[in-house]
């Protein structure tokens, strides 16, 4: 599969960019304000978190950094700021701006990595039900319906509570990433496994597949090679979806308790630490980091959104 | 006084992309208990020709000028309220696909009891007596028991059965009926038509027959319009048109039939295809695909591809095209210097 | 009918018995009742012949058969930390859960139809406009942070002058956006005794006060989700032929909106969102630990929290059994619904 196809290497040679340039896609872009701003702004958080070691004030982690006498201070609008903490401090005295930098980029990194993780697990789910059909299909499906039927987030819940029961809250602590990544992930997948699958069946059923079935070609070579690139516009529009999914699920987790500690907090972690705090009038630790993760989602979902209308692939309902 | 005349009507879309003129200059007659039919290729217009008779063109689409008279009223610019009163009383509609056109959660009787308590005063009981003796009319095998069905339950011509029994139930003066057998088995094609033909005939009603086939309409219709590009380009008695078409389109049409084409040989297309609307050519739309258009040394007739053809009057049919206006008038001249 | 009964009982007697074999995994692995029955210092030895006695060296399947037919008759044992029959200690906080979703449902279903519905009919009006807004809003909030929001703004309050107190438009919007607090935000209040366990916020005038936070940001989960749904089903649906030809039959717009465009539009909001209703029950866990709401996902929180294994097993066969029956509930009204249904047992 990794000898270069010559058709497909050298055609549109004179032209992916200008191929890019002349899309829809990008023509109704331009045209849609609502999807620029967007853009921006997601553009801006996904820099400034993963800029955050070198654009924050101070490292959260570091407790040397930390001043507890400057605890619970309020944001630079309000009096009784100080000009060091521009959006306050948290009950730790940590700096608020600070942590919601860090907790951004540990909020992204598992979002993503979630959702990679259920893509993967999903196609080939999705593209082995559609293209095999039969037991194996009926298997697959029955069970992302078994699992569709409890709610995701239920799913998510359940299975952190058993991690970390079986690995214990200090082991789950230190390991907290990779088993969120696949906690979402796995609780997940079977929206991609369902839309992938409708999609093949809907594509199974064109000449192109006919074709390229007499023509020899072995099943994998078709399902990755032909079914897969004709089921991306799909895929691509929830995966944006997703994104901010995975993004709640993470946080709802981490306000459970279940999921980042707040030494090392996400944006759900730092929501949960400053909730505390909500009843003694310092509404700002909670309500600060929850603005930040509502724009964020908002804007992934209105990309989304934006996606949805211009690609309008057949999503599975349901 | 005809029951129903167009003059002139203008139907718009309003796309982000512009204006596009799906129907224009449109105008046509039709007497109590007439039968027109009007032929064209999908996306000449026929259907929006159709459906703009009684302003039921789907939202971007617009009725932007001329006249629709029925009965003497004015049918453009009426009402929303008092269109009601004639939509599906005093003309009824039957649509293309019988599979899609019956709501698949209402039974059979629910929806041909509402037809006519939205337009009578008249208790349940009643109306489902005047269903079921439109059911009989339509010739349904055991009608008492369809009432109670749901459309899913019933094959594709029933359904169409059913459709034109919904029609007739107001004993309407004109039925509009856009490609009623397209969508069904080629067997049961003919037996809809002869049933349709034949309730028509019996109730005097007037039939406006949407399609393409044009075997339909020379068994069917009295009188026909020929459309091109939104445009109405040929009208007259249905024999007259189809024993002798004067239009190059209308001809082209003619020859592309299998019958006139002698065994063994390719079937007569005419070349090209239709130009879409938002993007028509200058002048007689039909003018790159004309044979008179282009002159043998290749140029084109200048007056064709500027100027859109009149209706010239040659026999009892109205014909849009420069050439036969052009023959017309030289019919005439010698005639004339004869007689001097 | 009965082939589709016959299916969809089936299909949920299967989701059951995965939900009790993963229970049972849970129990047999994480739970270890020697443990919780006598203490450290009993020797090792006595503790193996107890382990024989209760059958807990018996083979996988024979000890998941009698779990399971001990949770045919609704015994999961005690709770470690109550000290009492994990049932009872759900059967009391299940009236809680449950009248929680109720209310969010029914806040759900009266606001997202006539909403759904009339941004579907005029989709280009400013008001509909305003709900998609607001509604793709709503999606990317948090449930726990609306939840955290309103009682912000309505049980403690908000007093904040931005704009000049002085002139009539700023004193004007000051106090639009100054809200009193006061609302009840911990807690149920006193709810009404029923009959058993069943205490009911809907008895009083302060019960109901209690449940109105809860309730709202529990729903404002599922609304715009529901919204959105209706909305784009209804716009399919006003576009199909059945709806032109309904227009053709000059029926009023009420009737064509209503009856014809609506029944359709229901069909797969009742399956889609029906599900979704079930799955409320896993959103009750975060806002019951917002408001502390003494129900169900509050307890099995605790639970966890304390690692007491029965209860949380109990907690999950319960729930398993509330999505089976919502899920074959919705199968069953569709089926009803849908005329299609009956004759092949599932949907054309």
């Amino acid at each position: 599969m990794s000898t270069p196809n010559p058709a497909i290497e050298s055609a549109p040679a004179t032209g992916r960019w200008e191929r890019f340039r002349d899309s829809y896609l990008l023509y109704s872009f331009k045209r849609d304000l609502v999807a620029q701003a967007s853009l921006l702004i997601f553009v801006v958080l996904v820099a400034a978190a993963v800029l955050a070691p070198w654009l924050a004030p101070m490292n959260p982690y570091d407790l040397a950094q930390i001043d507890i006498l400057a605890s619970e201070l309020p944001p630079f609008w309000i009096d009784g700021s100080e000009s060091a903490y521009p959006m306050g401090t948290d009950a730790q005295g940590r700096d608020l701006l600070s942590t919601i930098l860090y907790g951004a980029r540990v909020s992204l990194i598992i979002g993503f990595g979630a959702v990679a993780l259920q893509a993967t697990l999903g196609v080939v789910c999705g593209l082995l039900a559609g293209y095999l059909g039969g037991r194996i299909d009926a298997f697959l499906m029955r069970l992302a319906d078994i699992q569709l039927s409890f709610s995701t987030l239920m799913v998510a819940i359940v299975v952190g509570a058993l991690v970390k029961a079986i690995f214990g809250g200090a082991t789950f602590s230190t390991y907290a990433v990779p088993l969120l990544v696949l906690i979402i992930g796995l609780a997940e997948w079977p929206q991609y496994a369902r839309t992938v699958r409708a999609s093949v069946l809907a594509e199974k059923s064109k000449e192109y597949v006919d074709a390229a079935r007499t023509m020899g070609l072995s099943s994998r070579r078709i399902m990755f090679r032909h079914i897969l690139p004709n089921t991306l516009s799909p895929i691509f529009v929830i995966s944006t979806v997703q994104v901010a999914n995975a993004i709640i699920s993470e946080a709802a987790l981490s306000f459970l308790g279940l999921g980042m500690p707040e030494t090392h907090p996400s944006l759900g972690s730092l929501i949960k630490s400053g909730f505390d705090y909500l009843q003694s009038g310092s509404w700002w630790i909670t309500l600060i980091p929850g603005a930040v993760l509502v724009l964020l989602v908002l804007v992934i979902n209105l990309l989304g959104d934006w996606l949805r209308d211009v690609l309008n692939p057949r999503l599975y309902k349901g | 006084m005809s029951l129903l005349e167009v003059n002139n009507l203008d139907v718009r879309f309003a796309l982000r992309r512009g204006e596009v003129k799906a129907l224009r200059d449109v105008c046509f007659t039709l007497d109590r208990g007439e039968r027109l039919g009007i032929v064209g290729e999908s996306g000449a217009g026929k259907s929006v020709a159709a459906f703009s008779l009684l302003n039921l063109i789907a939202k971007p689409g617009y009725i932007a000028g001329g006249s629709v008279r029925f009965d003497g009223q004015e049918l453009t610019g009426m009402s929303d309220r008092a269109l009601r009163r004639i939509r599906g009383h005093r003309i009824s509609m039957i649509f293309q696909d019988p599979m899609m056109t019956l709501n698949p959660v209402l039974t059979i009787g629910e929806q041909m009891v509402e037809c006519l308590k939205a337009h009578r005063r008249i208790a349940r009981r009643e109306a489902r007596a005047i269903a079921l003796r439109k059911l009989e009319q339509v010739q349904i095998p055991s009608p008492e028991a369809r009432l109670d069905q749901y459309p899913h339950e019933l094959s594709g011509g029933m359904r169409q059965r059913v459709i034109i029994a919904i029609a007739l139930l107001l004993d309407p003066d004109i039925i509009i009926a856009d490609e009623p057998t397209t969508a069904l088995d080629v067997t049961i094609q003919a037996e809809i038509m002869a049933l349709l033909l034949e309730l028509c005939e019996k109730h005097n009603v007037g039939l406006i027959l949407i399609t393409h086939d044009l075997g339909v309409v020379s068994q069917v219709t009295q009188r026909m319009l020929v459309m091109y590009a939104g445009r109405v380009i040929e009208q007259g008695p249905t024999r007259e048109i189809i024993n002798d078409p004067q239009h190059p389109y209308t001809q082209g049409l003619m020859n592309a039939l299998p019958q006139m084409a002698t065994p063994g040989e390719r079937l007569n297309q005419i070349p090209g295809s239709m130009p879409s609307l938002d993007n028509l050519p200058s002048g007689c739309a039909f003018h790159p695909r004309c044979g008179f258009a282009q002159r043998a040394d290749g140029s084109e007739r200048p007056a064709c591809c500027t100027q859109v053809p009149g209706f010239v009057t040659s026999g009892n049919c109205q014909v849009a095209c420069h050439m036969v206006a052009e023959m017309i008038e030289r019919e005439r001249i010698p005639a004339e210097e004869t007689t001097r | 009918m009965i082939a589709f009964l016959v299916k969809r009982l089936f299909h949920a007697l299967l989701v059951m018995f995965v939900i009790s074999v993963i229970a049972f995994a849970i129990q047999d692995n994480l739970g270890d009742p020697i443990q919780q029955m006598v203490g450290q210092s009993v020797p090792e030895s006595e503790r193996e012949a107890l382990r024989e006695e209760l059958g807990l060296n018996d083979p996988f399947l024979v000890q998941y058969l009698r779990f399971a037919a001990n949770a045919a008759q609704l015994d999961f044992g005690y709770s470690y930390v109550f000290n009492q029959p994990t049932t009872e200690v759900i059967a009391r906080h299940l009236p809680a859960t449950l009248e929680l979703v109720a209310a969010a449902t029914f806040l759900i279903v009266v606001l997202s139809v006539p909403i759904g519905v009339y941004s579907a009919i005029k989709p280009r009006a400013w008001l509909s406009r305003c709900f998609m807004g607001v509604s793709i809003v709503g999606i990317s909030i948090p449930v726990f942070l609306t939840a955290i929001v309103l009682i912000q703004l309505f049980a403690i309050g908000v007093s904040w002058a931005p704009f000049p107190a002085d002139t009539a438009w700023g004193a004007w919007l000051n106090d639009l956006i100054t809200t009193e607090g006061g609302m009840p935000a911990y807690g149920r209040g006193n709810p009404v005794h029923v009959f058993g366990t069943w205490y009911t916020n809907f008895a009083s005038l302060d019960g109901l006060l209690y449940l109105v936070l809860p309730a709202i940001s529990l729903a404002s989960i599922m609304l715009p989700l529901f919204i959105r749904l209706i909305r784009a089903e209804m716009l399919e649906v006003l576009q199909s032929e059945y709806v032109k030809f309904a227009r053709a039959k000059g029926l009023r717009l009420r009737r064509i909106y209503f009856l014809h465009a609506l029944k359709n539009t229901m069909l797969p909001v009742i399956t889609v969102g029906g599900v979704q209703i079930g799955t409320l029950v896993a959103y009750t866990i975060l806002t019951e630990t917002v408001f502390q709401w003494p129900g169900m996902g509050l307890m099995f929180l605790d639970a966890i929290e304390r690692s007491d294994i029965p209860l949380i097993v109990t907690y999950l066969m319960i729930v398993g059994l509330i999505f089976v029956i919502t899920n074959t509930l919705v199968d069953l009204i569709y089926g009803l619904v849908n005329p299609t249904v009956k004759l092949t047992g599932k949907p054309a």
